[in-house]
């Protein structure tokens, strides 16, 4: 199946009721795969006029009780900003999919890593969070899918789940035995007509600035709880690595293949493949830096992801970076030599 | 002595914060009559805009959402399809709906979505302090045309209702008025025919009204009221615009 | 305020505080018998009243009006 495709029935298995999406390269098969299943099982199926409206409708929806998804690529997860700052002021649970395309502007429909700081940072305006999950196969949307509906309704917040073209395009085999059914999460906050009980009202203007305030330390204190227990992670051949590589999604991908070449010449190198790009898993990063005093930063960007590792490391060890933007996909011995390079001038440096 | 006129039970306590005369208070606790009348408290959901009519939430007794500026009849979509039998409503100004929302109430309407528009036109942006509406009458003087609306440069004034007319998903579509007592009355039945078409599953509806602002209209109340008969009615003519059955 | 008229078909009363002294009321009154007081309230308007004496029908157009919802009618 397509990553598109598997998304859209991990989604559906999610317990996933209403679905709002713009047509936009590379994930139109996504938005097509909703369209027949949704309508197959008698769920609520929009192709909204603009990414906007498509935020919008799912605000709506949410506050109405529903698990709530739209789809997008870049220029469009743009439009959705302002809607993902509405969402988390509100405490409305959504899942967001983004798949990255070659950017700024209209970019290209290749796939690319160039989102990570929009994800992450939040490109709408305020202090707010959305976790974003990063996943890096077909196969592993079986589990990230689910995974984003439940910590939404969970916490109440946005989710972001943050692919890239090639993710959404590629065929591989899956298959979704281990998808548990949904988990019911108590609604009190939902609109659904006031019948026997005060009327509700959802809203973010606070014109008490002690109000605002304090509803923003709230939040914080939220996003305080999703970092303390929603960070995700996975390490590969990091035990005596000397280097350590940091990648995720695709690129995780394309720095495994590297890797296994690089181990096959005996150079030390490991990875580290952040799931949650936020909550970052900083604290792991931070353990490896005792020991191991070279980082390599992939991403198919000029840079985003290496701010995180800087932050993270905090100034101990070398932090080397490839990337390319526009949608180059590099392969893994493009990246093997690259990464051989920096290995041997590190251990260079270090003898001398 | 028996009570003839009394504060509709869908009405909160909190006093109204509109200018003395602004047409809101008027259509909020129209708004409210008809729901109450209607025994819709247990059913209406109201999306409430940016602008002037945003602190509706303080006033309507009933379940409310406050959207981003212009998204409402989108917002409104996403609760009506996952609660068809809940009346939905947005109530939305020119700037929320004429302007930045156009694409969505368009579209909203174009899908026939069984949602309802209370769409307030007072012929400018009256929470940030008067400046130019779609809905502005040409030569009409607000803070950002000082010289008076130039359509060449700054576009014609919007008719919503008739632009609307136009997609074949809009069932109701009616422009009323609340200046003067025979008007509020008409207002008040327009309401309830958009929201019993609502309730019938006939589809869209929208009620425009004109509505006065004499604080940046720089009238007083009663002229203002006026002015509406005298010159405002003249570009947005009173009506049933379409009336499918 | 109240109008007191033993004959009178109605009688309404304005909440002083939520009166904005917009005078729709006063204009639309058929009897013509309400009237901007010099009266201010806490938000500083000076408040529409009945004046006393004067006729009420009870036909409610005041309140109609009233954007304020202050007005409240009755009728015998």
């Amino acid at each position: 199946m397509s990553g598109n495709a598997a998304l859209g029935e991990a989604a559906v298995l999610s317990g996933c009721s209403c679905y709002f999406g713009y047509p936009i390269t590379p994930q139109n098969e996504l938005t097509e795969y909703m369209a027949k299943r949704m309508n197959e099982l008698g769920r609520v199926f929009i192709q909204s006029e603009s990414e906007i409206a498509a935020i919008n409708m799912v605000l709506g929806a949410s506050v109405a009780g529903a698990r709530a998804m739209t789809s997008s690529s870049s220029p469009g997860m743009s439009l959705k900003q302002e809607g993902i700052s509405y969402l988390a002021a509100d405490e409305l649970p959504a899942v967001i999919v983004d798949m990255v395309r070659g950017g700024p502007g209209m970019g290209n429909i290749s796939p690319a890593q160039s989102d990570y700081l929009q994800a992450t940072r939040g490109g709408g305006h305020g202090d707010y969070k959305t976790i974003v999950l990063a996943p890096g196969s077909v196969q592993e949307l079986t589990k990230v899918v689910p995974l984003a509906f439940d910590l939404a309704d969970r916490y109440r917040n946005p989710v972001v789940i943050l692919g890239d073209g090639m993710l959404g395009q590629m065929m591989e085999p899956v298959d979704f035995d281990n998808v548990q059914p949904p988990k019911e999460y108590p609604k009190d906050y939902i609109l659904t007509g006031a019948k026997g009980r005060p009327s509700r009202m959802i809203r973010s203007l606070l014109f008490d600035t002690k109000e605002e305030e304090e509803h923003n330390w709230k939040l914080v204190r939220k996003y305080q709880r999703m970092e303390q227990n929603e960070v995700r992670y996975e390490t590969f051949l990091t035990d005596d690595a000397e280097m350590i590589v940091v990648a995720y999604g695709i690129g995780a991908r394309i720095a495994k293949g590297a890797i296994k070449r690089l181990r096959q010449e005996n150079l030390k190198v490991g990875m580290v493949r952040p799931i949650t790009a936020w909550p970052f898993p900083a604290a792991v990063l931070q353990e490896f830096a005792r020991t191991v005093h070279e980082f390599f930063v992939f991403e198919m960007s000029a840079g985003q992801l290496i701010e995180d590792v800087k932050l993270a490391l905090n100034g101990r060890g070398h932090i080397h970076f490839y990337g390319r933007p526009g949608g180059i996909i590099p392969t893994p011995v493009e990246l093997y030599r690259i990464i051989g390079r920096h290995y041997y001038m590190a251990s260079r440096r270090e003898q001398s | 002595m028996t009570k003839v006129y009394t504060r509709p039970g869908t009405i909160k306590e909190a006093h109204f914060h509109y200018c003395p005369g602004c047409g809101h208070g008027i259509i909020n606790r129209l708004l409210m009559e008809v729901i109450e009348e209607m025994g819709l408290r247990e059913k209406a959901i109201c999306v409430a805009p940016a602008g002037c009519g945003m602190l509706v939430y303080n006033y309507f007794d009933i379940d409310t959402l406050e959207s981003a500026h212009g998204r409402g009849a989108a917002v409104a979509t996403g609760i009506k399809r996952v609660r068809p039998d809940n009346l939905v409503f947005s109530y939305q100004g020119d700037g929320d709906l004429a302007a930045i929302g156009t694409a969505e109430g368009f579209h909203a309407a174009n899908r026939g979505e069984s949602i309802t528009v209370i769409f307030v036109n007072n012929g400018v942006y009256g929470m940030t302090g008067g400046q130019m509406a779609p809905t502005t009458l040409t030569d009409q003087v607000t803070t950002t045309t000082p010289d008076g609306r130039n359509p060449i440069i700054a576009g014609y004034p919007v008719r919503i209702c008739e632009v609307f007319s136009m997609l074949d998903g809009t069932t109701y579509l009616e422009r009323v008025t609340v200046n003067k007592p025979a008007a509020v009355a008409k207002t008040k039945k327009a309401i309830k025919k958009a929201f019993q078409c609502q309730l019938d599953g006939k589809g869209f509806s929208l009620v425009e009204i004109l509505s006065p602002c004499p604080t940046n209209w720089k009238m007083g109340p009663i002229e203002s009221c006026r002015w509406i008969d005298d010159v405002m009615t003249k570009q947005f003519p009173l009506g049933v615009v379409k009336d499918i059955k | 305020m109240r109008g007191v008229n033993s004959s009178m078909k109605g009688m309404i009363s304005i909440d002083p505080e939520r009166c904005k002294g917009c005078a729709l009321c006063i204009e639309f009154c058929p009897k013509k018998s309400i009237v901007i007081s010099d009266r201010l309230n806490m938000k500083g308007y000076f408040i529409a009243t009945f004046v006393d004496g004067k006729e009420c029908t009870g036909c409610a157009t005041c309140a109609v009006m009233c954007p304020e919802v202050a007005i409240e009618v009755m009728k015998t």
